[in-house]
């Protein structure tokens, strides 16, 4: 009864989406306000409709229903309540629901939080996503139906996938759709603009604060998922270049340009066209990951059970969106009128040469991606692309956009002059390149790889501070008080800004060190042996049995010691998990702030003894550190007063004014 | 306008490569088994008393070995397709009950139908392991002289069975 009441509920709201899309694009085209009207009310109908299916099929997880093949499929009776919930989105058809209620979610803000739109904006931004919306309902009941029952029931599931049970699987979808699907609010924003030939910076306005938050969602969901690749697959990388990983970068890299480009779009009124174009790339990107994951043209070890007639849909779905809106936008484009003028030097110009990189690199990490599957096409072989290219054109891509990330926020709008900002970083470069030659010694060994990185890391960080310097010293000069009492004034966005390109910096510390530092052992250990390692002294004390709710296995028991003294105890895991018969490993980690442990049981060899992998990690979670410090420089920036007063026109004003003098 | 078109075109382009993609298999990594000889074995029948079974003894015939069991959900997916298969009496189908327990194979074969000409044993999975089995189920063509034409992993569907597997076994059968 209830996953019958859930697929009902989905039919309703996809009939509730086709009226939503029909009335308020022909009537954003007439101009007819009672059509317009239908917008609102319907899109907070359709949420509540999905809302209800995506409780059925909960309920059905957590009432063991296994009468439902999704259920049958992805859990089991033994399966803790919190995991066969996060099994709901586990499979394929359940995670496809979860974007239709994220895509539902963002929908209901947008309609929400539109009073100071105008009418027939509102109505062509709800319109645009009641299309998206129906593309995906259709996906999900003609091709992947997560209430299909299974009759007659088996008496148990057949579990979830062990490497998804994990808190880290927990969050980590809903995370990671929030961002791709929230840049669908963004891509109606610009199709809704191209249709009604507004666009202009108040249009940027209203765009930049949806991109951001989409934004920091998918950072967010991005980092949790490399974290949890990290201690939950054993060997201890954190990013491995697999399309699905791809899948997710590629809109990453697009959003954060498009974020960069919405600033000048907003400030200057210039790269309209430019921002239109991003922000339907960076849906379009999200677009190809859900094709790329779920079609099964590329393999990857997050791939879905696949099935071509899925592939089919999604290509067209793909076709009707991506080329409708590009089709759209090749038609309306060259009607937009350029932007301000600006000179080769000056932010503007720094903000465009960033986002060219960004694009380039995207571009870059799409053609690595797809180009197994491009040979594959033309019949030269089946090839798998693999790190070393990531890693070959990725940094040299990035270290100049990082060199200009230093330069763009000191350098002034429409024009700035070389000799100045020569003048005022040359210090910074000085203080950083001298740092940054020097620490690695500090650390016992020295490599241009090393040096470069913490160079990039400290360049970002010294120029940051310039640029805190200057602005108070601006405010101070104007205001004869000490400098510090003007910190307070400067905006939240501004700190935003500088707390991002902070993350950043982290980020390039941690990947610097760990992979310039990172020693590991392979060994061969029986209780009471010991292995050395960073200064540490690993000491296997005893193997033991465990029991789980749903796993059997075997748990060693490691004593940390620095200098002949016990400072903590490490318990890495061999699980087998009954039901699928599936090994797993646990790797025991003792998290520092400068270095990860990091054991994981290998296989047992002869006599009780085992292969033992040990790591020392220098500066690893400084990775995901550097990852939260975007996303939070993210909030901060959403958080700028600007936002919340924007629904009050004549107080806008004076805070345009200000935000525009910072 | 035509500066404005290069992006749609770049996509024209990707989207045609991923049509040509979706009929293309990424993991049909030639499985090293094709061609050369199904690997011997020995193993109990699940009925008739448990009579020793070689694949030696099923030489001078095509047909195909299903490895399936009790406890594997995509088995049941596939299952009717086999029931009809057999009913078409196209070709025998061996069952290779793959680490499962004797008693609730036969519970589930008394179930949903038997469509085996024949099924063996493979308690342990040795038998598994020497035909490379890593998912349950999969599907193999075995021709004349006990050579693997063809091997099909997860739960056969009415194209694959169709469009790959009886054509092949047409003509590999004459």
């Amino acid at each position: 009864m209830i996953p019958e009441l859930g697929n009902f509920a989905i039919i309703l709201a996809l009939l509730i989406a086709c009226v939503q899309a029909f009335f308020s694009l022909a009537g954003a085209a007439r101009g007819n306000t009672v059509w317009m009207g239908v917008a609102r009310p319907a899109a907070h109908a359709q949420f509540l409709f999905v809302v209800v299916a995506f409780a059925c099929l909960a309920y059905s997880f957590l009432n063991n229903d296994f009468s439902v093949l999704n259920v049958a499929n992805n859990s089991n009776s033994t399966l803790p309540w919190f995991y066969r919930l996060a099994a709901t989105w586990g499979s394929h058809e359940g995670s496809l629901l979860l974007w239709i209620l994220m895509l539902a979610g963002w929908m209901f803000a947008a309609a929400m939080f539109s009073s100071h739109l105008p009418a027939d904006m509102v109505a062509r931004i709800l319109g645009v996503m009641a299309l998206i919306s129906i593309g995906f309902m259709l996906f999900l009941l003609f091709t992947s139906n997560p209430f299909d029952r299974l009759l007659p029931p088996p008496a148990d599931g057949r579990d979830l996938n062990p490497l998804l049970q994990d808190p880290g699987m927990v969050i980590h979808p809903p995370m990671l759709y929030m961002g791709y699907v929230g840049f669908s609010v963004v891509f109606a924003f610009a199709i809704a603009a191209l249709l009604s030939g507004r666009l202009d910076s108040t249009w940027a306005r209203w765009s930049r604060p949806w991109t951001t938050v989409a934004w920091v969602f998918l950072t967010i969901g991005i980092a949790l998922g490399s974290w949890w690749a990290y201690y939950e697959l054993g060997w201890g990388g954190w990013w491995f270049w697999d399309p699905v990983e791809n899948a997710s970068f590629m809109p990453w890299l697009c959003g954060t340009a498009l974020m960069h480009s919405l600033a000048v779009t907003e400030k200057r009124g210039g790269f309209k066209i430019w921002t239109v174009l991003l922000a339907i790339i960076t849906f379009s990107l999200s677009l190809l990951g859900t094709f790329l994951v779920r079609s099964g043209v590329l393999t990857s070890v997050h791939a879905f059970a696949t099935d071509p007639e899925r592939g089919v849909f999604i290509l067209g779905f793909l076709i009707l969106v991506v080329g409708g809106s590009l089709a759209l936008y090749a038609w309306r484009a060259p009607r937009v009128g350029l932007g301000g003028q600006f000179d080769l030097v000056s932010r503007e110009s720094a903000l465009l040469a960033n986002n060219v990189l960004l694009l380039v690199a995207a571009a870059s990490v799409l053609l690595g991606t797809l180009y197994p599957l491009f040979l594959d096409a033309l019949g030269l072989g089946k090839i798998s692309v693999g790190p070393p290219y990531f890693e070959t054109v990725f940094v040299p891509l990035m270290a100049p956009a990082i060199f200009l990330m230093g330069v763009g926020p000191l350098a002034r709008w429409k024009q700035a002059a070389v000799p100045d900002l020569a003048r005022r970083l040359k210090w910074a470069f000085v203080v950083a390149l001298a740092s940054a030659a020097l620490l690695p010694f500090t650390m016992g060994k020295w490599t241009p790889m090393i040096a470069f990185g913490l160079l990039l890391a400290l360049w970002i960080v010294v120029s940051g501070l310039v640029n805190l310097w200057e602005r108070t010293s601006q405010l101070a000069a104007a205001g004869g008080r000490a400098r510090v009492t003007y910190l307070r004034n400067l905006p939240r966005g501004y700190y935003g800004m500088l707390v991002a390109h902070l993350g950043v910096a982290v980020f390039i510390v941690g990947v610097t060190l760990v992979n310039g530092y990172e020693m590991e052992k392979d060994v061969r250990m029986t209780p009471g042996s010991s292995v050395a390692l960073g200064g540490y002294d690993l000491r296997l004390e005893r193997l033991e049995e465990i029991e789980g709710p749903n796993y059997s296995g075997v748990r060693g028991v490691i004593t940390v010691l620095k200098n002949d003294r016990a400072v903590n105890m490490m318990y890495p895991e061999k699980r087998l998990y009954t039901v699928q018969q599936m090994p797993m490993t646990e790797a025991a980690i003792d998290t520092g702030l400068l270095r990860d442990l990091y054991v994981s049981l290998g296989e047992p060899v002869d006599n009780g003894a085992w292969v033992v992998r040990a790591y020392y990690k220098p500066f690893v979670d400084w990775i995901w550190g550097g990852a939260f410090l975007m996303g939070l420089g993210g909030i901060l920036a959403v958080s700028d007063r600007r936002y919340r007063l924007s629904r009050n026109p004549r107080r806008n004003e004076t805070v345009a004014k200000a935000s525009a003098l910072a | 306008m035509t500066r404005h078109l290069i992006p749609l075109l770049v996509f024209v382009v990707i989207v045609g490569f991923l049509w040509a993609g979706l009929s293309l298999n990424p993991r049909e990594v030639p499985s090293p088994l094709i061609g050369k000889p199904a690997p011997e074995f020995a193993l109990p029948q699940l009925r008739d008393g448990g009579n020793i079974v070689r694949a030696a003894d099923l030489r001078g015939q095509v047909w195909l070995l299903n490895v399936f069991a009790s406890w594997c959900t995509p088995c049941l997916e596939e299952h009717p397709y086999l029931v009809d298969l057999t009913r078409r009496n196209l070709v025998p189908v061996y069952g290779l009950n793959y680490k499962d327990q004797r008693s609730a194979a036969l519970e589930w074969l008394g179930r949903h139908g038997d469509p085996y000409a024949g099924i063996v044993v493979d308690a342990e999975g040795r038998t598994g392991i020497e035909y490379g089995v890593y998912g349950v189920p999969e599907t193999f063509v075995i021709d004349k002289l006990g050579v693997i034409r063809f091997k099909h992993i997860g739960p056969l569907t009415p194209h694959i069975l169709n469009e790959e597997i009886l054509p092949l076994v047409r003509k590999l059968q004459t």
